[in-house]
């Protein structure tokens, strides 16, 4: 039988006041199991650590029972301990008798009755302890991207610049995501593509980027360190080995659609690339809407191409690569115009959303920056903006706040403002929330100098009438019904989280929360982690936030690849669930309970097999097992059987 | 006056670090609840609670974290169902269920966890002393 020897502390009076500590000992003494017994002042400090070292030396003790304060204080301090003199850190064990019970009972005698218990119960798991070593884990170093938006771009310049290879995956052609569509961004009001082209070309010119645009993840297996993940590159029917991006294909390509960046203001060529400054700058061909796919001729691009780069029969492809880290940056999309019945549902065509506006204020836009209304190209001389659409509404839209909408829209009338100087900007307003570093005095000034009108209230419906929208609303703080009949009018719609992300959160075995959006490990102090290792949320896709947040937010994700990749190993806790091949009859029971996939059943050899890296050692499957054959390390039940009795013996 | 015997699991998450809170604020309850502390309560296996009660226990408490808080995510839900099953056979076995007891015990609730445990304990002071008879 192993040696245990226990330690009982006095931690001053606050266990030894209530707790009869030479009583303790005294009983105890020639409890079987118990080698050694005795007790301190202080086991934590100096003297009382030194004396558990001596004790183990000279009593050639095999595990050692502190019973003190609650093991989250001081495990950590007597395994270190214990550790100098040779002893395995898993053979000392904390029994709880401060927390538990000096500090909650005040008769003597029944709180040293309990102490023993407890003591006894942690004595008879220490008799069972096995010596464990940290599962040791390779890791890959070399992570992937998923989105290149501002939030993927930040990640993987912060991962690569730690040098570290990355590869970012952005579904579209070009990466910038919806930063490159916005116009000016508050509240300093740089052009959004001044600041963000730069990065762009950044990402490009890497030595430790790689950058796979139009492409996506089609599937993941693995675990943290170790993730195989394969990569579909979807066809571009131009061949970007050759291709230079000249151009020549978009000018001369005769099939005119809407542009998507352009938020359907503008048009763009069936051959395209999604904005002039993209990166990477060259083109592919939606096959939906080019004449050649659809109706077998044309191929003037074809023919055009100096460098023979057009490919009509190109497939999509897989690539597969090896990586150690995810960061998920798949950003957002604009709630659609179309669910706001009382707001036309999308059918009045000077009723648009913020991102849309983007597009009107923007100097690359479809209108070179002009404020001019999509329906007859006027300049409107009476703009209403409208906040909190199907945001903060839980009864009929989504219940959470999108966070950006006060800002921009107070930015989008001050632009407005900017634009159509003899102009009025109204703005409906829920609250405003101008929390941020210089938010406020932007918002001030909107009001003192751009003379921007906040109207307190809801908008209950608008409707057309003739050239113009009549916005019916309500000044909450005058009382009164407003009428405005209005140019223009701008929705602040909600953000969700973009489409796909439901597929993309079962195929990463990551949480998504009530509203949709990705679930970080704890809402405060892990907010840039997914709940599966090695998995890292940036941006929009874990919750709204604004620019300068999402860079904050992707730079903490780089922080904690390169804090992964600074490792040799990755040491895992090895008090995992394994099995007992004697007695595993394959039945299956443990596997469906597993939340992390640890576990497998090999049908050709009628077992489960435990992949250790994945078990987070909860126990679920042992207490499944109906065979015993899943045993949790240092939690067997024999042990707990143990001790259950150990607490009913008297 | 009949003092119960009494084992619980807590789940180190949650409920341990909930009793631990009802130490450090200095809460007084009743002293006939020892724990033993599992990485999760689905760690606990029916058996364990069964074994207890062979051994003279006169009540079982589990504790784990609150649905939809499980540190492993879906563990707590294992064991919901269990002590379901488990409470229909306890009435089979000729034992009364209400000597098992799962509470949801968070981190931040001291108060409550004190609270059960003197609720607990006081119902089963009521109940009497486990009489079990092997079949």
């Amino acid at each position: 039988m192993k040696r245990v020897g226990v330690f009982v502390c006095h931690c001053g009076i606050n266990i030894a006041s209530t707790v009869d500590v030479s009583r303790v000992v005294e009983d105890l003494h020639d409890y079987p199991g118990i080698a050694y017994i005795q007790d301190y002042k202080y086991m934590c400090s100096d003297p009382g650590q030194n004396l558990l070292k001596e004790a183990i030396k000279s009593e050639k003790l095999d595990a050692v029972v502190i019973a003190a304060c609650s093991p989250t204080l001081h495990e950590n301090t007597f395994r270190l301990a214990v550790q100098t003199v040779g002893m395995n850190p898993y053979n000392c064990e904390i029994a709880n008798i401060r927390e538990q019970c000096s500090w909650v009972h005040k008769d003597r005698t029944v709180a040293t009755e309990k102490a023993k218990r407890i003591i006894r119960a942690v004595v008879e798991k220490a008799l069972l302890d096995e010596s464990l070593e940290p599962i040791k884990v390779p890791v890959v170093r070399k992570a992937v991207v998923l989105g290149g938006g501002i939030a993927g771009i930040q990640a993987a310049l912060n991962i690569a610049n730690s040098d570290y290879e990355v590869i970012l995956v952005e579904k579209q052609s070009s990466i910038g995501g919806r930063m490159a569509q916005l116009s000016e961004t508050f509240p300093t009001l740089d052009c959004s593509q001044c600041i963000l082209t730069p990065k762009m070309v950044d990402v490009a010119q890497h030595p430790k980027i790689r950058l796979l645009t139009y492409a996506e993840l089609a599937d993941v297996s693995g675990f943290v360190g170790n993730f195989k993940v394969k990569i579909r590159q979807k066809a571009r029917y131009v061949d970007w080995d050759k291709c230079t991006g000249c151009g020549l294909c978009i000018e001369k390509c005769p099939q005119k659609v809407a542009s998507e960046f352009d938020q359907g203001l503008g048009k763009r060529k069936a051959i395209f690339t999604p904005f002039a400054q993209a990166v990477p700058n060259k083109p592919v061909i939606d096959c939906d809407n080019c004449t050649y796919f659809k109706t077998g001729k044309c191929r003037v691009c074809e023919k055009l191409c100096p460098f023979e780069a057009i490919n009509f029969v190109e497939t999509d492809t897989y690539i597969e690569e090896e990586v150690g880290a995810i960061v998920v940056a798949t950003g957002y999309d604009v709630y659609p115009v179309l669910n706001m019945g009382e707001y036309g549902s999308g059918k009045i065509p000077d009723v648009v959303d913020g991102l849309t506006f983007e597009r009107l204020l923007s100097s690359s836009g479809p209108t070179g920056g002009e404020v001019r209304r999509p329906s007859d190209g006027k300049i409107p001389k009476e703009i209403v903006f409208i906040k909190c659409v199907g945001s903060r509404d839980p009864e009929h839209h989504f219940p959470y706040c999108s966070k950006i909408c006060c800002m921009y829209t107070t930015k989008h009338a001050m632009l407005y403002k900017h634009r159509v100087p003899d102009g009025q900007p109204y703005i409906f307003y829920m609250d405003v929330r101008a929390g941020g570093k210089g938010y406020e005095e932007f918002y001030q000034r909107a009001q003192d100098e751009d003379k921007v009108l906040f109207l307190r209230g809801k908008v209950s419906k608008l409707y057309q009438d003739d050239d113009k929208v009549v916005v019916c609303g309500i000044d909450t703080l005058s009382g009164s019904n407003v009428e405005i009949r209005a140019d223009l009018v701008v929705l602040a719609m909600a953000i969700r989280p973009s489409k796909g992300i439901e597929e993309l959160a079962k195929l990463l075995k990551i949480s998504i929360d009530q509203n949709g959006f990705l679930t970080e490990a704890h809402p405060k102090l892990r907010p840039v982690e997914s709940l599966s290792a090695g998995i890292y949320l940036a941006g929009c896709a874990q919750a709204p936030k604004d620019i300068p947040d999402t860079v904050a937010q992707a730079t903490a994700t780089a922080a904690m690849v390169a804090n992964l990749f600074a490792k040799e190993y990755l040491l895992h806790d090895p008090i995992i669930t394994g099995v007992d091949e004697e007695l595993c009859s394959g039945c299956g029971l443990c596997v469906a309970v597993c939340p992390y996939d640890a576990r497998k059943t090999n049908r050709e050899k009628g077992l489960v097999e435990v992949n250790e890296v994945l078990c987070e050692a909860c126990g679920a499957c042992a207490a499944a097992c109906p065979s015993g054959a899943a045993q949790q390390r240092n939690f067997t039940d024999e042990q707990l059987n143990r001790m259950v009795r150990a607490i009913l013996t008297t | 006056m009949f003092e119960p015997k009494i084992v619980a699991f807590f789940c180190k998450w949650c409920t341990s670090a909930g009793a631990d809170l009802a130490g450090t604020s200095r809460l007084r309850y009743e002293p006939n609840v020892t724990g033993i502390r599992v990485m999760c309560s689905s760690r606990v296996d029916p058996e364990h609670v069964l074994d207890a009660f062979r051994n003279g226990a006169d009540g079982v408490l589990i504790g784990g974290c609150h649905p939809g808080d499980c540190h492993y995510q879906t563990g707590n839900y294992q064991t919901l169902k269990r002590v379901k099953l488990l409470k229909q056979m306890m009435t089979d076995l000729n034992i009364n269920e209400k000597r098992l007891r799962l509470e949801w015990i968070s981190a931040a609730e001291g108060k409550r966890f004190a609270r059960v445990v003197d609720e607990f304990t006081a119902e089963i002071r009521q109940l009497g002393r486990i009489q079990y008879t092997p079949l």
